[in-house]
Order: C-alpha cells, then structure tokens, then sequence
C-alpha cells in the first residue's frame, strides 16, 4: 500500500469516528448543558442589567461559546469508550492512535464550529458584525474550536474511565480562563500582571480577534493573536496525541 | 522489526513474548504457532493470560519482549489488523447506534466500500438472525444479539483471520450455538481462527489444536484428542449403586489414584480401568453392594486441563 493511499484511508477513518462521535455524543447531557446552557446562563449572570453595549457583548459570548462548546465533547469520548467497553474494539481497528485522537477531535471541532458560526449569523442579522469582517471572524472561529477541541482532548488523557472525572477536571481548569482571558474586562482595562497571565490562555488571543471584527478595537495586533491561536493549536494538538498515545492502552 | 516477514503457512507466529504489568507477570515468554486455516483453541483459566495474549497480537497493547507475526505482518501493524477480524472480551457495540449503524461503522473503520458492506451487513446480519432488528438501537438487543452482533462487525471486513476471545461466554444456548455453527463454517471456507475460552466442550468440539495456557506460560499444545490421552492416569470408572455406600468402601481399591463422588455416583481414576472394573466387582461381591451402573471413561479435555493447569501452576 502505497503512503497516500494509506494517508487517505486514515483521513476517511478519521471522518468515520468523528461521524460517530456526533451521532451518539451530541445529545448527551453533559454536552448540551456543558457545551450550551452553560455558556449562555454565565453571559446572562455578567451582562445582565449592566446596561454594556451589545457590541461589546457579542466577542464576550462568542469566545466563551466557541471555548465552551468545542471543549464540551472533547473530554469525554475517551472515558466514555472506555466506561461503555467499546474502546478495545476501536483499537483493534486498522487505525492509528493519532486517527482515533484526530476523529475525536474533528467530532469536538464540528459541534463548536456549527454552535458558534450560528452565533455569527445571528450577529450578521442583527447588524453588529459586518460582511467586510466575516471572513477573518468565520477563520477564527474555524481555528479557536480547533485549538480548543484539541485543549479539551488533553483533560481527558488521565486514563480514567469516569467521564465525569475529566469533567471535573476540564471545569477546573476552563472557568479561570474564562475570568482572564478578556471577556467580562476587556485586556486593554487589565493591570500589567493581569495582562501578562490573560497571555498564557488561547482564548484570550480569539476574544481579541473578535474585539477587532466587532469592535474594531483590539489590544494585541490581530496578526500576533492569530499566529498565537496558531501556536496553541499545534502545542495541543501534538500533546493530546502523544499523551493519548501513552495512556490509551491502559483504559482498557 | 520490519513491518513485512515472509513466514510460510503461519497465520500467527509468537516468539518468545512477554508482558509485565508491574510486578505481575501476565504472560511469560511464550511461543507458538498457528497454521493457516487451523482453528486453534486458547485455554486457560481466569487471569492465565490468555486475554493479554489476544491483546498483543490484535495491537491493542505492546509486548514488553518477544514478537509477534499475524498474517505475515507485524502484530499490531496497520497490515495485520486490516485482515484481521476481532471479537474482544467484554467487549460491546455502540449502544447509541443501531446494529446496522455499528456495522457500516466497521466497513468504513476497514475501508470496505459502501456497497460491499452493505451487501455483506445484510447476509451477516441474515445468517445471525439479526436482520429484521437491523434498526433497532443496540441498548434495546439481549446479550447473546449484541454478542451476535459484535461478531457479525468483525466479519464485515471479511477478515483473512478472526480472534475471538471468550464469545460465548454467559451467551444462552441459541446464540452459543449460532456462534458456533457460524464458526465452523468459516473455517471449513479456510479462515484461521484463534478462539480463547474456557469452555473445554466448545473447544473440545472445535478446534483442531489447542494450547493451555497456566500462570503465564503455555503447559501444553496438542490436538484435543492427543492432550486427552497424553493423561492416561485420568482414565477413570463411574460407579453407582442401589444403596448409599461410603467412600471407604472404594478408597483402597488396587490402582485408584483418587474417588471422586458425582450426585448418586463415584468415580475412581486409574492408569487401568479394565483391571479396576474386576476388582470393583469382587469388592462389591464381598461386601454384598449391588451395582446399578457401571461405565469406562477415557479422559476428557478437561481432566487433562485440570492435570496440566496444576502442573504448570505457579
């Protein structure tokens, strides 16, 4: 077999369990409470009756929809496979480690891409976001639930067979990102040492993008934020695989 | 180790393969072989290793030491699992997917095309007598259809070579049946079939070689039959009598090794049952016993499981 053709087997196999993944993850209830009720109540909790404009809440609501829902999936699939028994099963496949890492991720990806791009139109139809601005906030938003499903891949890499252990464990650790990463206090109304901890999370970097497509204003340049988004993605991406790599043999 | 090794006539070649895990050692440096269409039987009892095998050579795991050739390729290997078909232990179908859902699943995780597997999907499905339930969601089959299920998913892909470990157990009389009718089948096609069980009848009937696995390391490999007379001293006489007799009465008799008491019955183990029968007789005269039944019985697979398990036992 030659190697493209073997590449392009496991690029169909990877679509297969991503297919999989939203088939039977997407109505489960800790993703939709997680991935959509969650987000939008925590907006609610900040915004209302503060009288901000909407302009200034829309970036706020997309960041923490994009991060919330493209990490609501990702977790999960692993503990779920192992507690459900159907993990030996997948890994006695033809595929590789990094295909079944890739499928879980692309099926995180397209749950926070389809979620978030209805947030977009919404803003479209409202007339907060403009035309002129989409392409770059539709790339954004393509690159962030990359990052993100990659990032909510890693919680999961403890070799447990408890979903809601990697629950926990990603809760811990998205809920103080969102409080630094310029949401509810734009980075610019930071004090110096709050700007320099928002810089060590991914969503800081897409919560900026979107300040510039809605806003048109923005603390770093947009061409720094997307390379930093850029930079994430590859750091989690090849973490999640090498860990996963490790410790999926021992889910079993 | 190269992924591509020409072995004539081996489906499965182990040699010389090890797992620890931490201080337990789950298979010991183990080595044999499996002959292209054989149907080759695992036996061992609870945690022997068998399952840990099964692991290695499907890639589910890797080998501390040791290596492992499957269909020529590398265990583990992308080339070995595609023309591999596996029923893992305790293992299960998607429960949120129908049974159809799980198979076409499988055709595309092996790259069967659309049409083949949907074509194969349906005469699996047929055969098992799962087909008018095609549509139904797993969580809503028994456990012998999932079990049947399960086995129609590693079929789908028309795999060159089958694992299967443990897939009858606590499946009821039906689906056990299917699954073996199903089994047979495949192998007089000529498929190789590594079956693990601990089922001495199942394998008893099936297989044409079996290995016994104990405490890590393979106690013995032979055909059915051979490992059943390797254990002459198991050969035994089944007694009953019309009235309750005690054990004592037997127990001195010339060349017993052991009675064993079955329900209303005895049975006394010898390296010579012809002899035995004579001197039950006589005892049975002087004491003024009336025997209702008494039988020969050559050794069956499991007394000879029994002696070499305990042999090899660590």
């Amino acid at each position: 077999m030659s190697r493209s053709t073997s590449v392009w087997r496991q690029t169909r196999r990877i679509w297969a369990i991503a297919k999989k993944d939203i088939r039977i993850y997407y109505s489960k209830g800790p993703v939709v409470i997680f991935g959509i009720l969650f987000p939008v109540f925590l907006f609610l909790a900040f915004f209302i009756g503060r009288n901000l404009p909407l302009e200034f809440m829309m970036p706020g609501l997309l960041a923490m929809v994009v991060f919330f829902t493209a990490t609501a999936i990702s977790p999960a699939v692993a503990p779920w496979e192992a507690q459900a028994r159907t993990l030996e099963r997948l890994m006695s496949c033809p595929v590789t480690f990094s295909a079944i890492v890739l499928g879980d991720i692309m099926g995180s990806f397209v749950f926070g891409v389809t979620i978030s791009l209805v947030l977009v139109v919404i803003s479209l139809v409202i007339g907060i976001a403009t035309l002129t601005q989409l392409p770059l906030l539709v790339l954004a938003v393509i690159l962030a639930a990359l990052c993100f499903s990659s990032l909510g891949l890693i919680f999961s890499a403890a070799p447990t067979s408890l979903p809601s252990t990697t629950m926990m464990l990603s809760s811990m650790v998205k809920f103080p990102l969102i409080f630094i990463s310029g949401i509810f206090i734009p980075l610019t109304e930071l004090p110096v040492w709050g700007q320099v901890v928002a810089y060590i999370s991914p969503v800081t970097y897409f919560t900026d993008i979107a300040r510039h497509c809605i806003q048109n204003t923005g603390h770093l340049a947009m061409g720094v934020d997307f390379i930093a988004l850029v930079a994430f993605t590859v750091l989690f991406l090849l973490l999640a695989m090498k860990l996963h790599q490790k410790t999926m043999p021992r889910r079993i | 180790m190269p992924d591509k090794v020409s072995v004539d006539g081996a489906a499965i070649e182990v040699r010389n393969l090890t797992k620890r895990y931490n201080d337990l050692l789950a298979v010991d440096d183990i080595s044999f072989e499996v002959k292209s269409g054989e149907f080759f039987g695992f036996l061992g009892p609870n945690g022997a290793g068998k399952t840990t095998t099964v692991r290695m050579l499907t890639g589910v795991i890797k080998a501390d030491s040791g290596s492992a050739l499957v269909m020529r390729s590398r265990a583990g290997s992308l080339e070995a699992k595609q023309v591999t078909g596996v029923v893992p232990e305790m293992s299960n179908a998607y429960l949120d997917l129908s049974g159809w859902g799980n198979l076409m699943l499988m055709g595309e995780l092996y790259s069967v095309p659309a049409r083949k597997a949907r074509e194969r999907g349906c005469s699996l499905l047929q055969e098992l007598g799962l087909l008018d339930r095609k549509n139904s969601l797993v969580r809503e089959y028994s456990k012998g259809m999932r079990q049947r299920l399960i086995l129609c998913m590693a079929l789908i892909s028309d795999p060159e070579l089958l694992f299967l470990d443990e897939p009858n157990s606590g499946l009821d009389v039906q689906s056990a049946r299917l699954i073996r009718k199903l089994l047979q089948k495949l192998n007089a096609a000529g498929k190789t079939i590594f079956l693990t069980t601990h089922d001495m009848d199942e394998a008893n009937q099936l297989c044409d070689r079996v290995a016994i696995i104990s405490g890590g390391r393979i106690a013995a490999i032979d055909a059915p039959q051979k490992l059943r007379l390797a254990t002459s001293s198991m050969h035994s006489v089944e007694v009953s009598f019309a009235d309750a007799v005690s054990a004592d009465v037997l127990n001195g008799l010339p060349g017993v090794t052991q009675v064993a008491k079955l329900g209303d019955k005895y049975r006394l183990y010898t390296a010579d049952p012809g002899d035995l029968v004579v001197s039950l007789v006589d005892r049975c005269c002087s004491c003024g016993l009336k025997i209702v039944s008494i039988n020969t019985q050559a050794p069956s697979l499991e007394d000879a499981f029994v002696a070499l398990v305990s042999k090899g036992g660590r």
